[in-house]
């Protein structure tokens, strides 16, 4: 597998084009950001995983508050530094993408909030994304008591179980009826 | 059968903890139809696995295992059973290929999935026909592949087709989806006009210029002798007057003959269902995707999740500017704090009066500016006919072109005013820019109908004008034929030029031209206020920065935001006026693709370089169906005046392709009668008679009036529905909750129950049992993601106990009935699957 050497066999190609929502347009652009990420002499090693910093750098996930997160998801590294190989970005890339549906979408934009990996939303989980969405200055942050009726309300709504918590399919029933969801879950190189 | 066996056996355990032993070892000896059964639930348990995609390690691994044992079956000995059960799989595996982009597994996994399975497919796929049902699939497998590749190709060069993708794109991910919007509809908008130009381009325009007869040949296509010395000047034809007004451009250059060019071309038919064409197609096109996008968005504003949608759905992933997302942090802040506060404090408005006085004031002052805009419209078109009828000549440039500048500027600095009048509402931000966008919508339309209304007055004018002058022509060829007529015996027919001959003043191409110069004006401002309201702000701000007494980058001018709502309004009534005038004028629809390209760009280069992110980020979808329902009324209303008088006035005695005619729609009549069959035209007659005509509108009515009853119906009960979904929903998971939570202290019971009874007599067992108990336990937890229903868990949380030390006593004993059977179609399919018990326990 020449993932990361400077071309892409033909057959790896269409594998991957079968694989994910991508098109041969997109996976070869995709591959060509990538390498750029590379440094001179790890383009010569096959698979080699990029760490999170320099994915960090480029600019479509620069400004994004869950930037930490969508690495850490998408990243298969056995250190759990949300270090990405070129297929793992491909993963990313093809979650993003336009035409992916909205349960791989919704999935993943579980697995992104779900910041203790534990399989559901709970409050801590829902108040750390709360602040990731309100920025980091303490201006806009909300108090501690409007945080507190916040997560009430947001668990009034779709916890429908009752169990304190969002799980997943709670969390994709509330999704899938949202109207803004499919449109704004993207990311294009 | 075998499960309520199971299960009676496992509650026989739990009361009767001494029991166990007897019924282990009643379960070793009836060994294999146990086994079979535990395979056969693995495998369910694992398809429920694969679909709620909770759990992809062990499917997958399981995946492999089936692969590797079922490829040493040899294909020839298999009997038509096992045959139907290859091809079962085979097909499962196809299923499972096309489902692998779906499922959100690693990459790794995914390639290896469909490099098995496809190895797999290719490997039994030709083994299941025989003889020349053999060929006949293999090649229609074949085909079927090259399909795929085909059709994958065509997908790849249809996005690559797309125009300004990546422009969009970027723009995209430096604003955020709602400035992309804008750039969406512009595309679709030319996309449209490219069609509508193309209708006119290839079927009225390019006919006449090769087919028609050429220029000078006859008095309508000839530039009058009077008018011939400035005919070529710059102004005038920047005006569209002497050449360009005799030419295909307008209405007045198409002749009436019934049929021109070897190809017999019916042209005046040809003119008016182009005419008619242009718009029954924009009808279907905008109505088409209104309804699309009524799909899309569904069950869009039910309000019952609008905290959690807020949490979840807020953040634009497509944001990759840190202005923008910081302007992004700040509105997300603001509208929760918002929600909060309403929550808090539902309505509690203290002075309402004072803000009552303030709307209604707001209202009648911009009410007076409408009236006032309107008036001055009506005002300019008047005196302009005053100029027009004492002879341009003698007027100054901004005399000439007054209407369409005042029309301009009012529609610049009026939104303005607007935006000013609204601060006294103090709405909130949403219903504001509503009200704005309503408000714009409002002086736009007065506007243009003030300009319809006054040259109404003016084609009744003309229409006077021209009854005279076919007056003076019937006497001027009357005394010509005289003239000529007392001496014809000696001298040739005096010929004129074409040049000489007078004629009517033709209103259909002053139409024509008004709409034209209109266009050209508006884009011109429309271009002007970009490049001095944007650009050179953009310049001044940045380059006088270094040298001025405030911050003029954070402080008062700073650079100019992207205005969504204004340009798509702007782009809405501009394609009004193209539905309006492309009757009159056939070059409109190439004017405007000619605009909507220039903008493309001109527009996409302004933002990048010298637009900043709006301070209130709103996202596309909320309300792109708003766009499309006032494009809709834009389309109506501008094809009502263009119908209004196609159909009741007279086309001009002597220029256009109806000249002649009572009537414009009198050509369908005429080809009815000339080109058809008689049997047709009798046809047509008896279905055109108001007796069936009516009965069928009737029919139309009655239909809508059902079809909009049963949806109405249907509505309610979906919404019946959805509320005793809801209910059912809590109940259930209510019980579910109080089944599991008696189920465990149940199973707590019997475990230390069994435990308690155990232990003297079984070391080895019971501390293996427990662990795999905390596994299933752990497996049913990881499940629950995938809303198993009651049941499932139910019995999820309690055969752990006795199934777990079977796997490892009867392990060897599936390797050897698979060794003695080799080719069983039956339970090869079923074997390999046994060993997801223990590939199930070891994760």
């Amino acid at each position: 597998m020449g993932t990361t050497a400077s071309q892409l066999g033909k057959d790896l190609l269409s594998e991957y084009q079968e694989l994910t929502f991508l098109t041969k347009q997109e996976i070869l652009l995709a591959h060509k950001r990538f390498t750029e990420l590379l440094t001179k002499d790890e383009k010569e090693l096959q698979n080699t995983r990029v760490p999170t910093e320099r994915i960090l750098t480029l600019p479509e996930l620069k400004s994004n508050p869950f930037r930490k997160r969508i690495c850490h998801v998408f990243s298969t590294s056995e250190q759990k530094d949300g270090s990405l190989t070129f297929e793992d970005f491909l993963d990313l890339l093809s979650a993003f993408s336009d035409s992916a549906t909205l349960e791989i979408k919704s999935h993943y934009a579980f697995r992104i909030f779900d910041f203790d990996d534990d399989g559901t939303l709970d409050r801590g989980d829902l108040e750390k994304l709360v602040n990731c969405l309100t920025g980091e200055t303490d201006e806009t942050r909300l108090t501690r008591d409007e945080m507190r009726q916040l997560i009430d309300n947001i668990l009034e709504e779709s916890d429908i179980d009752k169990d304190g918590t969002v799980n997943l399919s709670e969390f994709q029933h509330v999704i899938s009826r949202s109207p803004d969801f499919v449109s704004s879950f993207k990311i294009v190189l | 059968m075998e499960e309520e066996e199971e299960e009676r056996n496992t509650k026989k355990k739990k009361k009767h903890g001494s029991a166990k032993r007897e019924r282990e070892e009643r379960e070793e000896d009836g060994g294999k139809r146990t086994v079979k059964e535990k395979a056969r639930e693995g495998r369910r348990r694992k398809h429920k696995r694969v679909e709620t995609s909770s759990e992809p390690e062990t499917s997958e691994e399981d995946e492999l295992k089936e692969e590797t044992e079922e490829s040493d079956v040899r294909p020839e000995s298999l009997t038509p059973e096992e045959l139907e059960m290859l091809k079962e799989a085979v097909e499962e595996k196809k299923k499972l290929v096309q489902g692998l982009r779906g499922k959100p597994w690693p990459m790794k996994k995914k390639l290896v999935t469909l490099r098995e399975s496809q190895e797999f497919v290719e490997k039994y796929e030709g083994a299941l026909g025989k003889g020349k049902g053999r060929k006949l699939y293999a090649y229609k497998v074949m085909m079927s592949k090259k399909w795929m590749k085909f059709q994958r190709d065509f997908e790849n060069f249809k996005t690559a087709c797309i125009p300004w993708e990546m422009k969009i794109k970027e723009i995209e991910s430096h604003f955020g989806s709602s400035v992309a919007s804008y750039f969406i509809f512009l595309r679709w908008m030319y996309g449209i006009n490219m069609i509508l130009f193309c209708l006119t381009f290839g079927l009225v325009m390019v006919p006449e210029a090769l087919m028609g007869r050429p220029y000078g040949t006859i008095p309508r296509k000839t530039v009058p002798r009077a008018e011939a010395p400035s005919a070529m000047d710059f102004a005038v034809l920047w005006d569209f007057g002497g050449y360009a007004q005799y030419s295909v451009l307008f209405y007045g250059y198409y002749n009436n003959q019934r049929a021109i060019g070897w190809l017999k071309f019916r042209m005046p038919l040809s003119y008016f269902l182009v005419g008619v064409g242009t718009v029954a197609y924009s009808y279907m096109v905008v109505i088409r995707t209104m309804a699309r996008n009524a799909n899309e968005s569904g069950v869009g504003d039910d309000n019952s999740f609008n905290f959690s949608w807020k949490i979840f759905t807020s953040w634009d992933y497509l944001i990759g500017n840190p202005e923008t997302a910081d302007n992004k942090f700040a509105s997300i802040t603001t509208s929760f704090k918002e929600a909060i506060l309403e929550e808090q404090e539902s309505r509690k408005d203290d002075n309402i009066h004072l803000t009552r006085f303030l709307r209604v004031l707001a209202n009648f002052l911009v009410l007076c500016c409408l009236a006032g805009s309107g008036y001055l419209i009506y005002f300019v078109v008047r005196r302009s006919q005053k100029f027009a009828l004492e002879g341009l000549e003698t007027h100054t440039w901004w005399e000439r072109n007054e209407v369409n500048m005042v029309m301009s500027l009012l529609g610049m600095f009026c939104p303005m005013l607007f935006d000013v009048i609204s601060a006294l509402e103090n709405y909130h931000p949403r219903v504001a820019l509503q009200w704005q966008l309503g408000r714009i919508f409002a002086l736009f339309l007065g506007n243009l109908y003030t300009f319809i209304i006054a040259l109404m007055d003016e084609i009744n004018l003309k229409r006077e004008e021209e009854k005279i002058i076919k007056f003076n022509i019937t006497t001027w060829e009357a005394s010509l034929y005289n003239a000529t007529g007392s001496e014809n015996s000696t001298a040739p027919p005096v010929t004129f030029h074409p040049a000489d001959v007078p004629r009517g003043p033709c209103w259909e191409t002053m139409v024509g031209q008004e709409f034209v110069r209109l266009i050209i004006s508006d884009t011109m401002t429309t271009y002007i206020t970009l490049l001095i309201g944007d650009f050179l702000r953009a310049v001044l701000v940045r380059f006088l920065n270094y040298c001025w007494c405030w911050d003029l980058e954070a402080g008062f001018p700073s650079y100019s935001e992207f205005d969504v709502s204004g340009n798509v309004l702007g782009l809405i009534f501009n394609q009004g006026m193209i539905w309006m005038g492309a009757f009159y004028a056939p070059c409109l629809p190439a004017l405007n693709v000619l605009r909507l390209h220039v903008s493309m760009y001109l527009q996409c280069w302004a933002v990048m370089c010298c637009n900043v992110p709006q301070e209130r980020v709103f996202k596309a979808s909320g309300s792109n169906n708003f766009y499309m329902a006032m494009l809709l009324v834009i389309l109506f209303l501008s094809t009502l005046p263009a119908i209004y008088t196609i159909v009741t006035i007279p086309p001009s005695f002597d220029c256009g392709p109806f000249s002649g005619k009572k009537r414009m729609f009198d050509v369908i009549q005429e080809t009815l009668e000339s080109d058809f069959p008689a049997w047709f035209s009798k046809v047509f007659s008896y279905a055109s008679n108001p007796g069936l005509v009516l009965p069928f509108i009737l029919l139309m009515v009655l239909a809508i009036y059902y079809l909009q009853s049963t949806s109405k119906s249907y509505k309610e009960a979906n919404v019946d529905l959805k509320k005793k979904l809801q209910t059912q929903n809590e109940e259930n998971k209510r019980k579910n909750k109080l089944a599991a939570l008696k189920a465990q202290t149940d199973l707590e019971e019997a475990r230390a129950a069994t435990q308690t009874a155990e232990r003297p007599k079984n070391n080895n067992a019971s501390p293996q049992r427990q662990h795999a108990e905390e596994e299933e336990d752990l497996g049913s937890s990881q499940r629950k993601n995938g809303r198993p229903p009651p049941s499932v868990r139910h019995q999820d949380g309690r055969p752990p106990a006795t199934r777990a030390p079977v796997p490892r006593t009867l392990h060897p004993e599936t390797h050897r009935s698979l060794g003695y059977l080799p080719g069983g179609g039956f339970p090869q399919q079923r074997e390999p699957r046994m060993h997801r018990v223990p590939s199930l326990q070891r994760h």
